[in-house]
């Protein structure tokens, strides 16, 4: 039917209603639409209450006022990090005590049966032993992380961040939506590359998928909140040493928007020239979240995610590290072998071997690094049991760390390449290896220049 | 001409009242603000600018919008008093 | 003993709760949180009611379909060239002076469709109170109130489904109507337009979207994107579900 009629009727159509239409033609039509909406409105609604109907506008004119909108951005950001700190510390140590119980029994049970030394290494050393750091490292900081922040991001909290930075964003060149997708970010970077989609301008998504990465993702979180509460709250107690945890990786965060900002910028100045596009953002009306049910959810979904990276990332992370350290080559492991070879670059950087390795066969997942670590450390014979917090301070000491290698690492953790799943994202929304691979590298060499200054400068001002 | 009686939207001060005349803008972003209301002879009310001076909160029919001054100083109109 | 599927859009602007009333039609349990723009895949899904089978098509939330974007033209095209069965619009009751825009825009392109009126319980909170009756009236196609998160008005809204898609509801849709000058124009245009685009799209709309400069619409039309019509849009994602 269709194919019968040739083409051009079409652009004779066009032409004809173009030679009828003039300039305003959209704005009269917008116009009528609008008209005719609120004539129906008019004639169907009644206000009973027009003192409730500005409530939102009341509230954010203390949520976004001149005096009070950074501060409460601030307040925030560190109440929801106290929260979690305050709050995981129980129960992932009694998670921690129960798999080191529960480890015990499965030995037993190995050496009932005869197995190989070999079978429980991989098994019980790598694979059980990777999989339960995980989960009890990951778990209860998450599990109370996400659904608070859950409870913000439904209230409608989010866009009044994004209102209130709009205009950092706006001076760096970026989009003012870029506070939405880095808000996505603390939740895992490789869903915040999905919704950069929000912001249509090519050029300010780049700049908002090559620099998500510096918000830490929930597979990151515990690894700054661990080495804060170890090394950087160390001379305190009780909630003093929680308070001083939390400013810490508040710091942190803070620091990878600074970063965010201040790169994006360079890179708007530079590679990826432009003005910022114009944009209007919509502040929707507070809504009261359905409590129990957003943290319930939130807790659940959480909970499964946290548990599924553990078995599908963590547990061959486990058997592959178990078996590195395991497999000798001359009178060393394979393991200690990489550690030996990346360690002077990582001097350089305060980190050591173990710490570098641990990064690089993290590259699937965040998660792992810290695992990995310290299945390395173990390996070098070093027989702790990994009991609780106090004995993991023991290894890292063991192994020569100070506050400053807990800060370098914690930098490099905020600021390396985006894991494997991330970068994966990354080429399937801009379809280009080189700016997967720029998405690689510049916070690779960014995390390589903050880590080496910092190293250095404390080096040479005699704090360490 | 009228014209020259006419302000800018971004003059208009928090708590004001505006209805706006005559956009100035070309292309997407004009119909995007069509879009949430900024309509030739609709009403605007200046809710508050944001702690670093810019963007402005504005509601338009019911709904809270931000605006850049890009924009808002694009937007013509008259003052028609404070809520 | 009807095997057909029937195809079912959710169509809204951003921030509505459309998301949340997909989950609940479709059993789904995602996260939805409180703003604009934050579906960013667009999502498909299934349920089966009263032994039959629906496919829902959560849209971009958009705050009008004039293909000012990418989000538009796709809610736009679906619209057009898949034809569902029903259009949901889903409105925000507590701001329905800008929500009713799009439903009017809706209202031009199908006859199919059910009006929701979603949020009801924020908007009773603030005080504000619509007459549903009248406002379908003068829509002329059905309104259902609802509270989706609440999963307030499901029922109403499954049955009125229902019945649309067996032919018991006559919707009228209310006809906007525009200055003199456009009138004249559409007038003009309309016969042209019948005569080559075909009667098989909504003829008033398409003369104005014409007069509007909608060079892309044009283009849609003339190299009809055949994998729409019924097909499988081509989205980012497909989600399955469960039936309720």
């Amino acid at each position: 039917m269709r194919a019968t009629v040739p083409p051009n009727p079409f652009d004779e159509l066009m032409d004809y209603a173009k030679s009828l239409s003039d300039g305003d033609t959209r704005e009269q039509i917008v116009s009528a639409i609008f008209q005719t909406s609120r004539d129906i409105c008019k004639e169907t609604i009644t206000y009973t209450k027009r003192e409730k109907l500005h409530e939102t506008e009341k509230l954010d004119r203390i949520f976004t006022s001149k005096i009070w909108g950074f501060p409460i951005m601030l307040a925030m950001l560190a109440v929801v990090i106290y929260i979690t700190i305050a709050g995981a510390n129980v129960p992932s140590s009694l998670l921690a005590e129960f798999f080191g119980w529960f480890e015990g029994y499965i030995t037993l049970a190995f050496e009932k049966m005869h197995a190989p030394e070999w079978l429980h290494g991989i098994l019980v050393l790598g694979l059980y032993r990777g999989t339960t750091w995980v989960v009890s490292v990951m778990l209860p900081p998450m599990a109370i992380f996400f659904p608070i922040f859950a409870l913000l991001e439904n209230y409608g909290y989010l866009p009044r961040v994004a209102f209130n930075m709009d205009r950092l964003f706006k001076k760096s060149g970026a989009h003012g939506k870029q506070s939405l997708t880095m808000a996505m970010g603390f939740g895992c970077n490789a869903a915040a590359i999905m919704s950069t989609r929000i912001i249509e301008s090519p050029r300010e998504r780049m700049l908002a998928i090559l620099t998500n990465n510096f918000v830490p993702c929930n597979g990151r979180w515990p690894t700054l909140i661990l080495l804060a509460s170890l090394f950087m709250a160390a001379g305190y107690t009780g909630g003093w040493k929680t308070l001083m945890t939390a400013s810490v990786v508040v710091a942190m965060v803070v620091f990878g928007i600074v970063v965010t900002l201040t790169v994006s910028w360079v890179l708007s100045k530079t590679a990826l020239r432009g003005m910022p596009t114009h944009y209007t953002l919509e502040l929707p009306p507070y809504r009261r979240p359905k409590i129990w049910d957003t943290i319930v959810r939130s807790t659940l979904d959480k909970s499964i995610y946290v548990l599924k990276r553990a078995v599908t990332v963590a547990a061959p992370a486990g058997v592959l590290t178990w078996v590195l350290a395991n497999i000798h080559i001359g009178d060393t492991t394979v393991l200690a072998h990489v550690a030996h070879l990346l360690d002077p670059f990582a001097r350089q950087l305060g980190l050591d071997g173990y710490i570098l390795m641990a990064f690089i066969l993290g590259l699937p997942a965040n998660e792992i690094v810290l695992p990995i670590l310290l299945m390395g450390y173990l390996s070098t014979g070093a027989l702790t049991e990994v009991d609780g917090l106090h004995s993991l301070k023991q290894i890292f000491l063991d192994h020569g760390w100070t506050w400053l290698t807990a800060l370098n690492m914690m930098l490099f953790s905020l600021l390396h390449y985006p894991c494997g799943t991330t970068l994966i994202n990354i080429y399937k929304e801009t379809k280009s290896k080189k700016w997967t691979f720029v998405a690689f590298a510049l916070p690779t060499g960014i995390a390589i220049a903050v880590t080496f200054t910092t190293a250095h400068i404390a080096q040479w001002l005699g704090l360490i | 001409m009228t014209q020259a009686k006419l302000e800018r939207l971004c003059d208009a001060q928090p708590g004001e009242r505006f209805r706006i005349t005559k956009i100035n803008i070309e292309g997407t972003m004009k119909r995007r603000l069509l879009d949430l209301g900024f309509v030739p002879g609709c009403e605007v009310t200046v809710l508050q600018k944001s702690p670093l001076g810019d963007p402005t909160a504005y509601r338009v029919s019911h709904t809270t919008i931000a605006l850049r001054k890009e924009e808002s100083s694009n937007i013509y109109g008259e003052r028609i008093g404070n809520e | 003993m009807n095997n057909r599927e029937y195809t079912i859009a959710l169509a809204g602007n951003p921030n509505t709760g459309k998301s949340t009333l997909f989950n609940v039609l479709t059993g789904l349990r995602q996260h939805t949180g409180n703003w604009p723009g934050k579906t960013v895949v667009h999502a498909e899904g299934f349920f089966t009611y009263k032994d039959e089978q629906y496919r829902i098509i959560d849209l971009p939330g958009t705050y009008s379909l004039y293909s000012n974007s990418v989000d538009e033209e796709v809610a736009r095209d679906f619209i057009i060239f898949a034809k569902p069965d029903v259009t949901l619009v889903v409105l925000d009751a507590t701001a329905l002076e800008r929500n009713l825009n799009l439903a009017l825009q809706v209202l031009e392109m199908t006859d199919r469709v059910i009006v929701c009126l979603n949020l009801m319980d924020e908007a009773k909170k603030k005080g504000i109170v619509i007459d549903i009756a009248k406002l379908s009236k003068k829509l002329g196609v059905p309104v259902v109130p609802l509270a989706a998160r609440n999963k307030e008005g499901i029922e109403e809204l499954l049955e009125t489904i229902v019945r649309m898609v067996h032919g018991e509801i006559k919707t009228k849709p209310i006809v906007v109507s525009y200055s003199r000058a456009i009138e004249e124009k559409i007038t003009k245009l309309l016969p042209l337009v019948k005569e080559i685009v075909g009667e098989e799209y909504p003829a008033r709309w398409v003369a104005l979207r014409l007069l509007d400069g909608d060079t892309s619409l044009l283009h849609a039309l003339q190299h009809q994107p055949h994998h729409l019509l019924k097909g499988v849009p081509n989205y980012a994602c497909h989600c399955s579900a469960k039936s309720i």
